[in-house]
């Protein structure tokens, strides 16, 4: 089986979460040139023409490999789905939908794809319109999730597909990333454990409410209008979820978020923002460098899952 | 195409009421069905009828009369 870093040509076998708002072409390239594959976020870009300007950024500061996340709920996603293969970005990994009409027109451009996905139903369908790989993501992420876990997710992918598959979601600490492995991902793509790097645009305040989070302070929203988010809990959910529980409408749920990651991430509105985070947010303790992340989360994770052969040896 | 042949798989893919699926029928608004559900769906057709329904068809597929009007176009 092919590694995540031989088929992105990185050092690391990680990509970075495409994280809307927050993976700026700035930290986009921070993270490649730590040695993973950074990833510039759509999602929070308003038209295609910022996000060429993005990728240009991006392509700017770092002479490593990068991806763009297509966020595919964004209404101008087909635009943006044209400048990805106008400026040859070398991965695209793609979020909240079926990306099966751009395929072509990216893989002509010579573009990488991994698509986001956390059923097998619509891994099939993708390995059919000859995507490269798969990011199999499990419901511990934070922001939009799936209804399943990385655990029994990652392995059915990985079965119903003859593609090389990335674990996502629930991984950030060298334990995690070994059972990654071991259930057959070629490789791992985080972003909670990304927050709290130094080099993570967002506002100190967004940091440090993750780094005080225990394991069960994520709680998910909008399930009752078929859109899951992740987030840490805070005023506004609790308002959130007690209105869903009511049978509120859309209309009055979204009153509630409108603009509210953005309100989390810029201004720093921990109490009525939405800060978005995985099941991991327990698990941050402190800021670091990106750099160091990597090289840890890497270490530990080999090094666990020897440990873990010899135990059971 | 055969309209009961076609209301068996969705019935059977969507597990929801056979006398819901008319023509007019909304996948999602009126047989609940997400996207992961439509999906499904689509991949059931293609392997009963041995097709290939285009990634672009997909969005039009939004009433139980979409998808029999294409079918019946191959």
């Amino acid at each position: 089986m092919q590694k995540l870093n031989e088929i992105l040509g990185t050092e690391f076998p990680f990509i970075q979460g495409g994280m809307a708002n927050i993976a700026t072409a700035q930290f986009a390239a921070a993270c490649s040139n730590a040695g993973a594959l950074g990833v510039i976020a759509s999602g929070g870009i308003f038209s295609a023409e910022d996000l060429r300007t993005q990728i240009r950024v991006c392509r700017s500061l770092t002479d490593k490999a990068f991806g763009v996340n297509l966020m595919l709920m964004n209404p101008s996603t087909d635009e943006m789905a044209k400048v990805i293969a106008e400026e040859h970005v070398p991965v695209v990994t793609t979020g909240a939908g079926n990306p099966g009409k751009y395929i072509a027109m990216w893989k002509e451009a010579g573009v990488k794809v991994f698509p986001v996905v956390a059923a097998t139903v619509l891994a099939k369908r993708l390995e059919r319109a000859g995507v490269d790989g798969l990011i199999a993501e499990g419901t511990e992420s934070g922001g939009h999730v799936g209804e399943m876990t990385t655990m029994a997710l990652v392995p059915q992918v990985i079965d119903a597909v003859d593609i090389p598959v990335v674990a996502a979601g629930g991984i950030a600490d060298g334990r995690q990333l070994a059972a990654a492995f071991s259930l057959g991902a070629c490789g791992a793509q985080i972003g909670t454990c990304l927050l709290v790097s130094d080099e993570c645009p967002v506002h100190e305040n967004y940091k440090q409410a993750l780094i005080k989070a225990k394991d069960s302070d994520t709680v998910v929203t909008g399930r009752s209008i078929g859109g899951p988010v992740r987030i840490l809990k805070n005023r506004m959910t609790r308002e959130y979820l007690q209105l869903e529980k009511k049978g509120a409408s859309l209309e009055e749920l979204e009153k509630l978020t409108l603009g509210g990651l953005r309100r989390a991430v810029f201004d720093g509105d921990t109490e009525t923002g939405s800060v978005m985070a995985g099941q991991v947010a327990g698990m941050l303790k402190e800021e670091r460098p990106v750099r160091q992340i990597f090289e840890q989360l890497y270490a530990d994770g080999i090094r666990e899952l020897n440990a873990a052969a010899l135990r059971w040896n | 195409m055969d309209f009961e042949k076609i209301k068996g798989i969705i019935v059977d893919t969507l597990a929801c009421d056979a006398e819901k699926v008319t023509m007019e029928a909304s996948l999602k608004d009126d047989l609940g069905a997400d996207s992961l559900d439509s999906m499904e769906l689509v991949m059931a057709l293609e392997e009963e009828f041995g097709i290939t329904i285009e990634e672009d068809k997909l969005a039009d597929f939004v009433t139980v009369g979409n998808i029999v009007e294409y079918l019946n176009t191959l």
